[in-house]
């Protein structure tokens, strides 16, 4: 009786996805664009495939590019030991799955540094109304605004200030990660501070009662209270980053997902279609993945284990 | 000139509402000797609560104050401990880890880690958790919560002990369990306490004294009456006894016959207050509701 419900609870998301495959198999053909006939999944597929090899093909090259030098280092070193050598490296272009990893990299850098950010402020604004009064115009004017309207300030002022001549990071990555940051910021403050506002009278009065130092009020109190809600916070955050990131790298040309995106729609070859619904799925599963790890991470983190979390 | 150990001097209370303030207590006189078990009774909404709560420390009283030998409390502090009604227990941290929270914060610098230890385990044996000790509060019954609600208190080594309706929300058998604990505990360390509650039965059996209050607004002290039961008492035999039944009359006759609840209409116009006390009337006092209830079908009729 179980098995039987366990797998009937698995093979009706499968039948949705077939059916929604289906659809689009059949339906894709019929809109020709000036791209072509817009790619139904098995073309798709075949895209993927591409990028794959594509991906494999660049690495190859790397390897013999390195090895050439190599080659060329130890000729030299031969005939002159003191001769200067150095390994350039390897400035292909960027494959898909670079891509990927650059804008994994970025997203989880800024909403990294968010969570920092955020959740101490939220923590403080929670405690104290007279920081909350202080802070609430400030959230509410600056939440609404679409991180993409920061971008240019973003830009201007990373390149003013981040000046160095063997920079850690390049401006583009530093470019894309504050403005991943700066939408990040708010729903995991307004969150924190609302669960932390929100902890039982009851165990308010206990900790009252044992005159808790305020970092043993925060630490056995107010932390394992808010977590919740923190959670609920930093999911919005990562959620909004993730699409606000590939956004911007459409949008600044900065290395990452969105600009192959973007590259592949200038380039308007007949492959782009299918590469960009490629993007667009693998976009969506690593969205969906970056869920799934923060619910998990809550799992770990949070106390109540029986907790339904979804 | 004897020094009295706890004493409640012309305590008001007024609540900001409004519509101005609400005098919810009004000169409340007590006094309190150490060692002695005194229960505060009176009808929901009747402040209470709020008289706890200020010798707790928790609300600043309007007017007058308290007077904790020879000092005035200000603030709360682990000296006052409270048993709170709903046990109030850290869901995050075990039945040891709840009552730790206490002990280290009371006596750091004071007790080894090993002599912590002991001492920690010692309170839960005396509410008789030292079988659970490692569980959570969402493993345990509603009573056991309270029991060690009561060893966190307890382990405070506070003065006074404070409990608000502690077994109200318990069932009766569990309830019975408790205060026989309770009994058990306050004759061996001896503990001032104070408790609040709805159950005359449990006021009779526990108090050395009971202190009735008027309804609110600006409930007082109305009367008090002492129980001279010799101790320890026997829930059972006890309840055949002149003084037993004398006790449990005057209080019986002060709650219902001269300070009977008039219909909840008369006392408040907020209807949310209304539906507030007949929860907490329903939840912790079947029987205070019956015979309100009893008192508006009368008037009904």
């Amino acid at each position: 009786m179980q098995i039987q419900q366990r797998l009937t609870d698995l093979t009706i998301p499968f039948i949705g996805i077939l059916i929604f495959l289906a659809i689009w198999q059949v339906g894709a053909p019929k809109i020709v664009t000036s791209l072509g006939a817009v790619p139904g999944p098995v073309q798709v597929f075949e895209q993927f495939k591409g990028l794959i090899s594509e991906h494999n093909e660049q690495r190859d090259k790397e390897v013999a590019f390195i090895e050439r030098q190599e080659v060329r280092n130890a000729k030299k070193l031969e005939k002159d030991p003191n001769a200067k050598v150095r390994i350039r490296p390897y400035t292909g272009k960027a494959t898909f799955f670079d891509q990927i990893l650059t804008s994994i990299f970025t997203v989880m850098a800024g909403f990294i540094i968010s969570a920092f950010i955020a959740i101490p402020v939220g923590i403080v604004a929670g405690l104290s109304q007279t920081v909350y009064n202080a802070l609430n115009p400030l959230i509410q004017i600056f939440k609404p605004v679409s991180p993409l309207a920061w971008l240019p300030i973003v830009t201007m002022i990373v390149s003013a200030v981040y000046i160095s001549d063997d920079p850690m990071f390049d401006k583009s990555f530093v470019t894309s990660a504050i403005t991943v940051l700066l939408c990040c910021l708010w729903p995991t403050m307004i969150n924190t501070a609302v669960g932390v506002a929100n902890i039982s009278k009851d165990l308010l009065n206990v900790s009252k009662i044992l005159r808790l130092s305020w970092w043993t009020h925060v630490r056995k109190i107010v932390l394992p209270s808010a977590i919740p809600m923190i959670f609920t916070g930093l999911r919005l955050s990562l959620g909004i980053a993730w699409m606000v990131l590939i956004a911007a790298e459409m949008l600044a040309q900065n290395p990452g997902l969105g600009k192959f995106v973007w590259d592949e729609f200038q380039n308007g070859s007949s492959n782009s279609l299918g590469r960009i619904m490629v993007a667009v799925i693998v976009i969506g599963i690593i969205g969906f993945a970056l869920d799934r790890g923060m619910l998990m991470l809550q799992k770990y983190v949070s106390w109540d284990k029986n907790a339904a979390l979804r | 000139m004897t020094i009295e150990h706890l004493i409640l001097s012309q305590v008001s209370m007024d609540f900001p509402t409004p519509d101005g303030p609400f005098r919810a207590l009004d000169k409340v006189n007590l006094k309190i000797k150490k060692g002695e078990f005194v229960s505060i009774i009176g009808h929901s909404g009747c402040g209470k609560s709020t008289v706890l709560n200020i010798v707790a420390g928790l609300y600043p009283a309007t007017e007058g104050g308290v007077i904790l030998n020879n000092k005035e409390v200000n603030e709360p502090g682990p000296e006052r401990a409270v048993v709170f009604q709903n046990h109030s227990l850290l869901p995050w941290l075990t039945s040891y880890e709840n009552v730790e929270l206490a002990v280290k914060r009371v006596f750091k610098g004071k007790k080894s880690k090993a002599e912590m230890k002991e001492w920690i385990e010692h309170n839960l044996q005396l509410v008789h958790m030292e079988h659970a000790m490692n569980k959570r509060p969402d493993e345990l019954s509603g009573g056991m919560k309270q029991r060690v609600g009561i060893a966190r208190a307890l382990s405070m080594e506070p003065q006074v002990l404070l409990l608000d309706e502690p077994f109200g929300a318990l069932d009766a058998l569990t309830r019975a369990h408790l205060q026989d604990s309770v009994m058990e505990i306050q004759r061996d360390l001896g503990n001032t306490m104070i408790m609040i509650t709805h159950d005359v039965d449990e006021a009779v059996l526990l108090s050395d004294r009971i202190v009735m209050m008027t309804n609110g607004p600006a409930a007082t002290v109305g009367e008090i009456v002492d129980v001279n039961l010799p101790r320890p008492r026997n829930r059972v035999a006890m309840t055949e006894t002149a003084e037993y039944i004398r006790c449990r009359k005057a209080v019986l006759s002060f709650l219902y016959e001269r300070h009977g609840k008039k219909q909840l209409s008369d006392e408040t116009d907020d209807p949310s207050l209304i539906e507030a006390e007949n929860d907490v009337a329903q939840a912790s006092a079947p029987a205070d509701n019956l015979l309100t209830l009893k008192k508006s079908e009368s008037a009904a009729a």
